[in-house]
């Protein structure tokens, strides 16, 4: 079964790194087939930034969302630039502080205050990891312990602790929320 | 273990880092290079690993000295590389006729990116297909391959180093925008294995001239520093490596750069052959392009078309056999605005039809099932 999942956001909140820290949580933790591929406009900070991810069981051809199942998104630019990607029965996850989803029929939408969050843990930069613990919570799509390995071999060891509980506090608010 | 050797295993990488492993895997151990997006982690990782390894990493002034170190680094037996994109490669075409002169086995990877000039740098585009082969002055044979995925990536550069080292000959090594810069799953055997594969270059017998061929048309190759007199020069040259500037000496040794690969091509063509035994539309492809190629052709399947796939992974010299052999309508798909369709055409006796983009982005599936749909009926 073949997996679409797309990341949009603004350059600086980490979205490229979310994406790659599923996509070797998958490849490496989970020995699932997975191609990341990643697009940011030319800015530090500030610019659009996106990346996609596809995990299947066979290998990938086309590395490209076509129709995502799930798209997670931390900006409303993004919102307007991707939403139009979301499979009809897709999952639609996002900051609820920062994006305001339109009417999207039929598709489940997700939000969490991510953002929120990581600046009450302390700092903001952990917003994507709170975001991608609050994905997993909702999609379980692989396991926690994976994906904190994958963390972990992407963070300096002495945040470990930071994303750990970043990752954590995403999870359990998809599993006491909704 | 061998200090620096990577664990056999899974691992999830770039194109760009499997390019590096792969050549360092292969028995790479120098590199000179200027960075460039988007082959500039090629760089960065052979920058970390080389000197894990005790090799040679360097960071040259321009592309024009890069092409010439690894020139130099070949010449004492070193298993030599340099990377860089579209721009970088229009500065080293003239050494790479150097390269194409001197015999000297050297890799030259090329991130290709949308082109002309600047371009679109951190794009996919596939405009230096023709640039390859014939980027520098002259009339030459050289050897380029061009994978699809990033385990082939890395495979596939053992070949690289094998072709250059057995033909004596600059092998150009296309990767594109897409493969670069994309990550996916990968396995990477024991290094010791690939390194059992490794085809080292031929020495010279007692005597041999510097330049003498053997019946392989290929002349063992003696290293500077080893004792022998030796002269490289970019002057046509007689079997001594002494300038020889008649009619005579440019008629032997043009003729014998070109056919020392045009008679082998056939151990250096790889090619691969998706449904085509039954098709009657078969796309031409390679790179990253075919990787949206293959899943138009498995759309197509399931409507009834019958269409299939040949990948070029030897693009140089010309997989010319292949063309022939079948008698279905061609589709070169491609970045760019018809470059291989000119080469499918010379040897196809049926229609050959364009799918190009001009690069940025490879074909949507749907794109190559339209084609495939308009050429089927």
């Amino acid at each position: 079964m073949r997996t679409e999942i797309k990341f949009g956001g603004l350059g600086g909140q980490g979205i490229i790194t979310m994406g790659f820290i599923l996509g070797n949580a998958a490849a490496i933790y989970e020995k699932k087939e997975c191609v990341f591929t990643q697009d940011y406009s030319a800015e530090a900070r500030g610019g659009a930034s996106t990346s996609e991810i596809i995990i299947s069981d066979e290998k990938i051809d086309y590395p490209h969302v076509l129709k995502a199942d799930y798209l997670v998104l931390m900006s409303m630019s993004a919102y307007r630039d991707y939403v139009h990607k979301l499979k009809e029965d897709g999952v639609l996850v996002v900051d609820s502080d920062l994006v305001a989803p339109g009417a999207v029929e039929k598709r489940r939408i997700y939000g969490i205050p991510a953002t929120k969050i990581a600046e009450d843990l302390g700092n903001p930069i952990v917003a994507n990891i709170v975001m991608l613990g609050f994905f997993n919570g909702v999609t379980e799509i692989l396991s926690n312990d994976s994906l904190i390995q994958a963390i972990k071999d992407r963070v300096p060891k002495k945040f470990w602790e930071l994303n750990e509980k970043a990752f954590m506090e995403g999870y359990n608010y998809a599993k006491n929320n909704l | 273990m061998k200090k620096g050797y990577l664990k056999e295993g899974n691992y999830f990488w770039s194109g760009d880092i499997a390019a590096a492993e792969g050549a360092i895997a292969a028995g790479c151990r120098f590199y000179a290079g200027y960075p460039i997006t988007p082959s500039s982690e090629i760089a960065e990782r052979m920058a970390l690993r080389l000197p894990q390894l005790g090799g040679k990493f360097i960071e040259m002034e321009d592309e024009i000295g890069s092409i010439a170190a690894i020139i130099g680094a070949s010449w004492t037996g070193e298993r030599a590389m340099t990377a860089t994109s579209g721009p970088g490669v229009s500065l080293m075409n003239e050494n790479l006729g150097l390269a194409v002169m001197t015999e000297a086995p050297i890799v030259v990877v090329n991130a290709m990116r949308g082109a002309p000039s600047t371009g679109l740098p951190t794009l996919i585009g596939q405009g230096d297909l023709m640039q390859a082969h014939y980027g520098s002055q002259g009339s030459y044979e050289l050897v380029t391959l061009y994978p699809s995925t990033i385990q082939e990536t890395f495979d596939l550069m053992l070949h690289a180093f094998n072709f250059a080292e057995k033909y004596r000959v600059p092998v150009m090594y296309l990767i594109d925008g897409l493969l670069a810069h994309m990550y996916e799953s990968i396995y990477v055997p024991p290094i010791e294995e690939i390194e059992k594969k490794i085809v080292h270059r031929k020495r010279p017998k007692e005597g041999q001239l510097p330049y003498e061929p053997d019946e392989d048309l290929v002349p063992p190759m003696p290293l500077i520093g080893e004792g022998r007199n030796i002269h490289a020069t970019g002057l046509t040259h007689d079997e001594r490596g002494y300038p020889d500037l008649t009619p005579q000496a440019q008629e032997k040794l043009v003729r014998r750069l070109n056919e020392k690969i045009l008679k082998h091509e056939r151990d250096i063509w790889i090619v691969e052959e998706y449904m085509t035994e039954d098709a009657e539309t078969i796309v031409v492809s390679f790179g990253g392009e075919a990787r949206a190629v293959k899943a138009g052709v498995d759309l197509a399947r399931k409507e009834g078309i019958k269409a299939g796939m040949l990948r070029l992974i030897t693009i140089w010299p010309f997989p010319w056999e292949y063309i022939k052999k079948y008698t279905a309508d061609f589709v070169v798909a491609e970045l760019n605005y018809g470059q291989m369709y000119h080469k499918v055409k010379e040897y196809a006796e049926t229609p050959v039809h364009k799918l190009t983009k001009m690069g940025g982005e490879i074909h949507t599936p749907q794109e190559v099932l339209k084609k495939l749909r308009e050429v089927s009926q």
